[in-house]
């Protein structure tokens, strides 16, 4: 009986990849564990086995082909009738064969920075994952006493291939691979930096950091006040910050509250890649330890960024990615994703929105929110995190305070719900923020 | 060797032998489902495999009695399935539906089950072990002669928490093993890229905990090993370590590109020494089975975990309202 063969997931995010090389041809016997084809997915390169024994009938997808959609038939395989998984046909959507794939590589928003009024810019496509990489060779590059250690930086080229090509130009001094001690690394590193050197400790995903959260508030973001300003700590904290996708309670939480709440730290939280760059630029560079946000389902994204390596910016500034009269929505990091979207729907419906992208959380940029609220009497927030002690509630706060007259709706916080991630598809999909719940909020703060 | 063999198998009956066959083969097959179904996106997020570590926990499964615990980290499914938890439930979890063992809101890495005595399914790294001692604490503390399994990596051990855990586990005497599950690689790390200690197991002689290493590809060595462990907990001389070297045959989850080892190295240790088809042999040799009963079982195996997979698919996804429950307990 002939089974198909499908394109298989290979990761949490993966919805398509390309189908690289196939190891085997039509007519080919093949065993389980016996490897069909090498698959590049948004993170890595990997070899696809066998897990029936059988003889190739048909290839449907070339080698080479880019963007084929996971459960794609890509081959089937002919096998003895008894031990035949049947399941392997149930309740897949088949994609039709051969059908012409939509090429949406999306590059997304061009916006280059509103407020340096610099015209004519030069521009370049790059991911946010590329961005973080240049961004960190550049800075070691400059400075001798900048290195990178964490879990899987160096050999393994970074769990989520961040640091991809380090270890190759910077050897195993500056790339450095740690065992899975986070309370321990981190104050390794954090004794490093109070001896002069310039760390930047790569959490594998900022749940574990969890671990080494005594370190980071009691050891790295204190120690200066405690010492009477001797003793600095110029460290980067960095990776990925928030949920990925169906990685459950432990693995999905944005923690941009907790941090920013913390004197003695600074926090980045960026949407785009030249943002990504120039503030861990800025970051590496900096005295002070500051914690810096990524987000997995950010760093495949293209967007266009100033050619100019150098660029580095400044801590405490926002940056207004739309301009618009009606209400002020401020979001930062993937909340822009929502942020943006919402605002395009709303033009739609002729309400022209002002969306602010925070890129730092501390320092805040709240002038910049006030006095777009000052112009919209309006304000909606937008973060993934949970809406208890949120971000959100802050700058709301920090309007009634400052702009009280100028309201003409109550703020409106748009957060992930209060529970822990759910594992669940549909329960995910609940527990996070959306379009829709922008666009809602803000249908309800200009009352229509 | 075989002379070895021969002995330890004196000591075990072939219906001890045929068990330890049937559970490693369910492991096994339940395992390769839930690769295919995550490959065609029924499962989704991180899914570690148990696939070549079978002989580990079905060894000491078959130490324990009624009322003894167990914890362990993300890589799971092999432990629940050991322990006697339904096929079907743990599949369904995998799924995220509403018949899985947390309603669908905990997923592959985070599964309990009371009614076994099974506590998780951890997705911190070493998070278990404390927990663990916590456990065996709560035993002691109410004078039960339970012992408390407490199962993590290689790449656990070198945790912190793991040493504060045992300085307290023997100070007070605490009725746990500690089993590191010694599977040569934390993701793409090896053992000697992130230690220089010789063994794992003996790092608790700085706390005065004793231990052993074991043949983690042999069940009878597990299971051999696991008696004096547990032995040795029950009768209140505290804790004790077993390192049992293992080897994973599939990635580190289902998203490991594997560039840290070569294909061969996996292969030969499938060939060599795979846990399941050593104990196959000596029941065809030693004539305590035919080829025929073992297909049969073999047969029955697959059809329970198709029945598994079917039952992931069919059971709906949890109702909406669950997003709101189980956050605090009602007072
Ligand atoms: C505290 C923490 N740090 C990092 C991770 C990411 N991570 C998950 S599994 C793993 C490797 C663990 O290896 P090991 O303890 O040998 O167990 P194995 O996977 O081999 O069973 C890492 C680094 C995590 N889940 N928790
Ligand atoms: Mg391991």
């Amino acid at each position: 009986m002939s089974i198909n063969i499908l394109m298989p997931a290979l990761s949490p995010t993966m919805d398509e990849g390309t189908l690289a090389k196939w190891y085997v041809k039509e007519g080919d016997l093949v065993k389980p564990g016996d490897i069909l084809a090498e698959i590049e997915t948004d993170k890595a390169t990997m070899e696809f086995e066998a897990v029936d024994e059988g003889v190739i009938e048909k290839i449907f997808v070339p080698e080479g082909t880019a963007e084929v959609k996971v459960n794609q038939i890509i081959a089937s395989i002919i096998v003895e009738n008894e031990s035949v998984a049947t399941s392997n046909e149930l309740n897949v959507e088949k994609e039709p064969v051969g059908k012409k794939l939509s090429t949406d590589k999306k590059v997304l928003e061009i916006t280059v920075d509103t407020q340096s009024n610099k015209k004519n810019v030069e521009l370049k496509q790059s991911t946010v994952r590329d961005a973080l990489r240049d961004a960190m060779a550049e800075e070691m590059r400059l400075d001798e006493n900048v290195f990178l250690m964490g879990e899987e930086v160096a050999q393994y080229q970074g769990a989520y291939k961040i640091s991809q090509g380090l270890l190759e130009e910077f050897g195993s001094k500056r790339v450095i691979d740690t065992p899975i001690t986070e309370h321990g690394f981190t104050g390794i590193g954090i004794g490093a930096a109070f001896g002069g050197l310039k760390p930047i400790v790569e959490f594998m995903t900022f749940n574990f950091a969890m671990q080494a959260i005594d370190q980071i508030i009691n050891s790295a973001a204190k120690t200066l006040y405690m010492s009477g300003g001797q003793m600095g700590c110029p460290i980067v904290f960095r990776g990925p910050n928030g949920a990925a996708s169906r990685v459950g309670a432990q693995h999905s939480q944005d923690y941009s509250a907790w941090f920013a709440q913390i004197p003695g730290l600074k926090v980045v939280a960026p949407y785009s890649a030249g943002d990504a760059k120039g503030l861990l630029k800025t970051a590496i560079r900096d005295p002070n330890p500051v914690i810096f946000l990524e987000n997995e389902i950010l760093y495949n994204q293209t967007f266009n960024m100033p050619a100019d390596d150098e660029q580095t910016i400044p801590f405490g500034q926002a940056k207004i990615r739309k301009t618009g009269d009606d209400v002020t929505i401020v979001s930062f990091g993937i909340g822009l994703k929502y942020a943006l979207e919402a605002s395009k729907e709303l033009s739609q419906l002729g309400i022209e929105a002002e969306v602010i992208d925070l890129r730092t959380l501390r320092p805040l940029d709240t002038k910049t929110i006030i006095t777009s609220v000052m112009k919209t009497n309006r304000c909606v927030t937008v973060e993934e995190g949970f809406p208890v002690c949120s971000i959100g509630s802050f700058i709301s706060s920090t309007l009634m305070q400052e702009a009280f007259d100028y309201l003409d709706a109550p703020v409106i916080c748009c957060t992930g719900r209060d529970v822990p991630m759910p594992y669940a598809a549909n329960l995910e999909k609940l527990a996070l923020v959306t379009t829709s719940d922008v666009v809602d909020a803000v249908k309800s703060v200009v009352y229509r | 060797m075989t002379q070895k063999k021969n002995k330890k198998l004196a000591k075990t009956t072939n219906i001890e032998l045929l068990k330890y066959y049937k559970d490693m083969l369910l492991i096994r097959r339940f395992e390769e489902k839930a690769g295919q179904l995550y490959g065609m996106g029924l499962i989704g997020g991180f899914c570690h495999l148990y696939i070549g570590q079978e002989a580990v926990v079905v060894g000491l499964e078959a130490c324990s009695n009624e009322g003894d615990k167990r914890i362990t980290s993300y890589r799971d499914h092999g432990h629940m399935i050991a322990c006697g938890m339904d096929p079907r439930g743990v599949m369904a979890e995998l799924t995220g539906r509403t018949d899985g063992y947390s309603k669908g809101k905990g997923g592959s890495m985070h599964m309990f089950s009371k009614e076994k005595n099974f506590f998780g399914g951890h997705g911190i790294v070493a998070a278990q072990v404390p927990i663990g001692a916590g456990l065996a604490f709560s035993d002691k503390y109410r004078d039960n002669k339970f012992v408390t399994f407490t199962y993590f990596g290689d790449g656990a051990a070198n945790q912190g928490q793991v040493y504060e855990t045992y300085n307290m586990a023997m100070l007070w005497e605490l009725p746990v093993i500690f089993i590191i599950e010694n599977n040569q690689y934390a993701m793409g790390t090896s053992v000697g890229r992130s230690t220089k200690s010789p063994s794992l197991w003996m790092r608790g002689s700085a706390y005065g905990i004793p231990g052993a290493e074991v043949d983690g590809m042999d069940v009878l060595a597990v299971k051999a090993a696991g008696d004096i462990a547990v032995a040795h907990c029950r009768s209140g001389k505290g804790p004790y370590i077993l390192e049992v070297k293992t080897y994973r045959y599939r990635g580190h989850s289902m998203s490991d590109p594997a560039r840290y080892r070569t294909r061969d190295e996996v292969q030969k240790m499938r060939s060599n020494r795979d846990p399941i088809e050593q104990i196959r042999d000596m029941l065809i040799s030693g004539k305590h089975s035919s080829e025929a009963d073992l297909k049969n079982i073999d047969m029955k195996i697959k059809e329970l975990v198709n029945d598994a997979a079917e039952f992931s698919q069919s059971s709906p996804e949890p109702d909406l309202s669950e997003l709101y429950q189980d956050i605090y307990v009602e007072t």
